[in-house]
């Protein structure tokens, strides 16, 4: 388990990176926080001819509110997020999912640019970008261009980055006042990947759903927007009939795979079982 | 937890001694192999391996390889075949297992090459240029369809894929069967997983041409039987081949013993380069390719009466050992010979034992070798008897348990169970969980339609196995003949000596994987010698070379805490009677009249001169005049202990297969979540007689990991392959091992039954829960699922799979 031989860069700018990608025309890999990419470089799975180091670009760690977002550096490391004030105030969403994300140490590496970038469908970063109509700037030679989350996502591991972008900001949209939020996971263990997780966010006048959003991490090839189930809610309001028919009909929206940890079959089920989680747990936090 | 005490003249023994061995290992100063540069000038290895399953090999096309600056050599099957013999096997079927694939691979990461480089980079990269011709063929991964007549063989020169099979009669099983009241027959599966140390293996060798020696350094702990193994695969006599093992071994639990192959593969790579030659096996290296534990298909047929009691049973056994039968199997099945029977009175058994070879990686000991799947079978037999008969599971046990005053107790098959009280454990057990009390509680939950669920597990749990039992897998009268040459032991040895300062030397023929040998022999030293274990220093590394071994020597089957220990207690006794008898000289008086006592040789009764250790040991080392006639010079003794009570198999099959046999009750409620099928483990309660207990937090750490080693088997971890035997299960995303948050609480008590048969009382422990937990959890979720008729039968439980379980039976 050692890489093949490689090129290595660790420019300080962001211009330097995007130079450094231009000369080796699609042959290099940009190394965030490395908690993915190592690992296929070790069993040789990703042979670029080089690495380049986002690691040593100080203008691309930081965290703020700006036009009613939450905006982030890509190279925010996970650890940041799960203690920041501003993520727990104005996005929940995503300082819940932090705490799903993997183990302390890796978290402490991990980036929310480098996480959304490798587009691992059983991750929560991806799922939460996705409930939350999330947007990334993407900065490559014709300047920079804004994708939101749903065509960012292409399938395992793509998206629609080109090989000479680099994802440089995620912009979520701050969580409306009163609106609730919760991510319900199901793992094998503490810190896995997701056989299925539930981002969801809730509003509410009363009995009548203002706002619904569903996402789901291990359902498929990407996330994917659970949208008839959030229409469901906006239509039938937020009864436990509503809740449970907006369940049923997540399992339907989705069409997961098979594999060694759970069949087809349960993660189906799953994503019924853990959207009535998500949304009787984050309607106990809405008001309104 | 309760913490034994010591007996008398114990100061040291059975308190909670913090481990010397932490501050090094939790500051990243221990020698692991990897840390160690014993030569200069190492090369490095990679190892090209059979992406197929099963396949014959054409031909290699090495110039690429070989033409990569910075390799020195490529070694491939046909020099292995050329310049090295097959390992013997401990079966009479023709099976030749070699270091490396030869003719054909067998499974998938089997090694086929190994190219030898100035670094692993450079290795990894002409690895990746070695082109081996292969011609695929069909491969076969279970082992009931590998005893079908038209599955693929493996072994040409055997036949079949039936690499062995015994049928062993204890009693008169078939009588038991005909007079029994009720007959229950069950089949379980037993999944294949391993134990993942840390640490995975490690190996250098240096072959020197000049005086013929190969130095081998690994972290291999023993059993050093594989010593004159490896010799003679490698045509050496055994004092040409030196095996040093570093002082630190960061976990083996069994999976390190089968080191030996690379071992030999390494030493030939080095005798063919001519250089020092280090390899390092990776994880995926390790998943696909170093060893696991069996998976097993078995069949049980239980006999009894109404009341409960068991007349005897039937086993029928499929053991999967992989693409190669190789020793110490087939000890999947017949290591726990002497405690088949378990914690159980019956008298009247059959065991018909199969091992089998498909297309998957070799297996051998795993901790608890072989009692996970046994207790697994006997403990859910024992829960369905409950409930045939409508008994409480642990009142259905209480009414077979061997009984307190029949110990030493000779089992059917031939254990000798040295000490016990099990019926008091597994009331203690029953008092700690507060089994009533839960009992109420899954009324009240079942009430709520919730699926509340309490499991009960036993199991006698054997230590320091007699190697004689491997020969069970032979039949008797191949044993009987003239040319068979018996087996049995289980020795280890120790040096105590005492410096001209006072100050004391203990050095061992073991090497700990972390269970703190040396925090142990400082405070048994210390009680016998009167001092403190600070002033114990403590030698664990192994040199075949230097250190007092025999063929049963190592850290392996749990050891240390019963025979070590032993060797150490009668080394340093040996001592203390020097001492004696060199202060009567020097005093003189009679020996007898004078005692060893607090530090000093004192008169027994009286006032008189005394003479510390300190005082003798500065007198003795300056000068040897001071010595009486005759007492050989020095303050140094070897002991070297092995138990009389292990034999060779005898002509009905039975043997003691191990020296001491502990026991184990636990007790574990769980609930069922049922939605989503998660198992909560609400409450677990484990009870254990280990005899003496040296340092209770030591044996708490024991317990722990064997625990959730267990608990990797119920729930989370088996090596898993495709019909084509692709392993699906190579990195830690795939393969689950449980982790510190997976960890139940943990509730531990002990029963002190001291073994007669050790100086200190104690037994072997390191293996303890992994053999139970299996068990416990399996039946807890049984009987939480119990209104739906669904029984475990099969391991790992995940959620996926008992999800549709339960779904398959709310439909019916």
């Amino acid at each position: 388990m050692k890489p093949p031989k490689f090129d290595y860069h660790a420019p300080t700018t962001v211009d330097e990176a995007l130079a450094l990608l231009g000369r080796y025309g699609g042959d290099a890999k940009l190394l965030a926080g490395g908690q993915s990419l190592m690992p296929l470089l070790n069993f040789r799975l990703s042979r670029p001819a080089a690495l380049v180091d986002l690691n040593r670009i100080p203008s691309l760690a930081w965290v703020r509110e700006a036009d009613g977002q939450v905006r982030f550096g890509a190279m925010t490391r996970q650890r940041t997020i799960e203690f920041s004030p501003v993520v727990k105030a104005r996005v929940p969403l995503l300082a819940e999912a932090t705490r799903w994300v993997a183990h302390l140490p890796i978290r402490t590496r991990g980036t929310i640019g480098g996480s959304i970038a490798h587009a691992d469908p059983s991750a929560e970063y991806p799922a939460v970008l996705t409930a939350l109509e999330g947007e990334v700037v993407a900065r490559g030679p014709r300047g920079e261009r804004v994708i939101g989350a749903k065509d960012l996502f292409k399938t395992y591991l793509t998206t629609s980055l080109e090989p000479d972008e680099i994802l440089v900001e995620v912009h979520l949209p701050a969580t409306p006042a009163g609106a609730g939020s919760a991510l319900e996971e199901f793992a094998r263990r503490q810190g896995d990947f997701a056989i299925v997780a539930i981002a969801c966010v809730v509003a509410r006048q009363g009995e009548r759903c203002t706002l619904a959003r569903l996402a789901t991490a291990g359902t498929g090839p990407v996330p994917l927007r659970l949208r008839a189930a959030e229409e469901i809610l906006e239509r039938d309001g937020l009864g436990a009939e509503a809740l449970d028919a907006a369940a049923r009909r997540a399992a339907e929206l989705v069409s997961p795979d098979a594999d060694i940890h759970a069949s087809a079959d349960y993660r189906r089920h799953l994503t019924g079982v853990l959207t009535r989680r998500a949304l009787t747990r984050a309607l106990g936090v809405a008001r309104g | 937890m309760t913490a034994p005490s010591g007996g008398a003249g114990q100061r040291w023994i059975g308190r909670s001694v913090r481990r010397v061995e932490d501050a090094r290992l939790l500051t990243g100063r221990g020698t692991y192999i990897d840390d160690h540069p014993p030569v200069g000038n190492l090369f490095h290895a990679a190892i090209v391996r059979s992406p197929h399953a099963h396949a014959r090999i054409l031909g290699y096309d090495l110039e690429a390889a070989r033409a990569l600056p910075g390799v020195v050599g490529v070694i491939t099957g046909a020099d292995v075949a050329r310049h090295s013999k097959p390992f013997s096997v401990g079966v009479t079927a023709p099976v030749h297992y070699y270091c490396a694939a030869t003719d054909k691979a067998r499974f998938v990461g089997e090694p086929v090459a190994v190219v030898v480089a100035r670094s692993r980079y450079v290795a990894e990269d002409a690895a990746e240029l070695v082109q081996v011709r292969y011609e695929p063929l069909p491969a076969v991964v279970d082992p009931e369809r590998a005893l079908e007549p038209d599955a693929p063989v493996l072994h040409e020169t055997v036949g079949t894929n039936l690499a062995n099979n015994r049928r062993l009669v204890y009693g008169d099983p078939d009588r038991a069967f005909r007079d029994a009241e009720v007959v229950l027959k069950e089949r379980f599966r037993f999944p294949k997983y391993g134990s993942t140390p840390i640490e995975t293996y490690g190996v250098i060798a240096r072959w020197d041409a000049l005086d013929g020696v190969c130095t081998v350094w690994s972290n291999f702990m023993g059993p050093f039987i594989m010593h004159p193994l490896t010799a003679r695969v490698l045509g050496l006599p055994e004092n040409r081949l030196r095996f040093i093992v570093p002082p630190d071994i960061g976990g083996s639990f069994g999976i390190k013993s089968l080191i030996y192959p690379y071992i030999a593969l390494v030493a030939l790579a080095s005798k063919l380069t001519g250089v020092a030659v280090k390899w390092i096996e990776d994880r995926r290296e390790h998943l696909l390719a170093s060893s696991t534990g069996t998976d097993r298909v078995a069949y049980r047929e239980l006999a009894a009466r109404k009341d409960g009691t068991v007349l005897g049973m039937r086993f029928k056994w499929l053991d999967n050992v992989g693409g190669y039968i190789r020793s110490p199997e087939p000890g999947c099945s017949f290591r726990p010979t002497g405690n088949f029977v378990g914690p159980y009175r019956f008298q009247h058994l059959e065991v018909d034992a199969s091992t089998v070879m498909t297309n998957k990686c070799l297996t051998g000991p795993n901790r608890g070798y072989a009692c996970g799947h046994l207790y697994f079978e006997t403990e859910g037999m024992m829960d369905r008897l409950a409930a045939t008969l409508g008994l409480d599971p642990v009142e259905v046990r209480r009414r077979n348990l061997i009984p307190a005053g029949a110990f030493p107790y000779r089992t059917p098959t031939g254990g000798l169970y040295d000490s016990g009280d099990y019926p008091a454990a597994l009331d203690k057990a029953v008092q700690l969980a507060r089994y009533d009390e839960l009992r109420r509680e899954q009324a009240r939950a079942r009430a709520a339609g919730r699926y509340f669920g309490v499991g009960v597990a036993l199991a006698v749990d054997p230590s320091v196995s007699n190697m004689g039992y491997v020969a069970t897998a032979l039949d008797p009268q191949f044993r009987a003949k003239p040319e068979y040459l018996p087996k049995s032991g289980a020795v280890d040895s120790a040096t105590v000596k005492v410096d001209p300062l006072g100050r004391v030397l203990a050095i061992l023929a073991t090497t700990p994987q972390g269970q703190g040998h040396q925090t142990i022999v400082a405070q048994i030293v210390a009680d016998e010698l009167g001092s403190v274990p600070e002033d114990v220093t403590v030698v664990d590394e192994m040199d075949t070379f230097t250190r007092v071994w025999s063929i049963s020597s190592g850290t392996y089957s749990s050891r240390f805490g019963s025979v070590g220990t032993s060797a150490v207690a009668l080394a340093a006794r040996k001592l203390k009677a020097k001492l004696v008898a060199y202060a009567a000289h020097l005093m003189d008086l009679p020996p007898d009249s004078l005692e060893f006592r607090d530090g000093a040789v004192r008169p027994k009764r009286g006032k008189g001169p005394s003479y510390s250790v300190k005082d003798l040991a500065g007198r003795a080392h300056w000068n040897t005049e001071s010595l009486p006639a005759g007492m050989e010079p020095g303050l140094q003794a070897t002991a070297v202990f092995g138990f009389d009570v292990a034999r060779a198999v005898d002509a009905e099959d039975r043997v003691n297969s191990s020296n001491t046999y502990g026991f184990i009750a636990e007790i574990m409620a769980v609930e069922v979540d049922p939605e989503t099928a998660a198992i909560r483990i609400l409450r677990y309660v484990t009870v254990h007689d280990a005899g003496t207990i040296i340092n209770p937090m030591i044996a708490e750490g024991q317990i722990y990991g064997g625990a959730l080693h267990g608990l990797g088997g119920a729930l989370y971890e088996e090596l898993q392959y495709d019909e084509d035997g692709q392993c699906l299960t190579a990195t830690f995303m795939d393969y689950l091992v449980p982790t510190a948050c997976e960890a139940p609480t943990i509730e531990i008590a002990h029963v002190v039954s001291p073994s007669p048969l050790t100086p200190l009382g104690s037994k072997g422990l390191g293996e303890s829960s992994s053999m139970t937990v299996p068990a416990v959890v399996a039946n807890a979720v049984s009987d939480a699922l119990a209104p739906l008729g669904i029984r475990i039968t099969e391991l790992p439980i995940t959620p996926s799979k008992l999800h549709a379980m339960i779904q398959k039976a709310r439909k019916t």
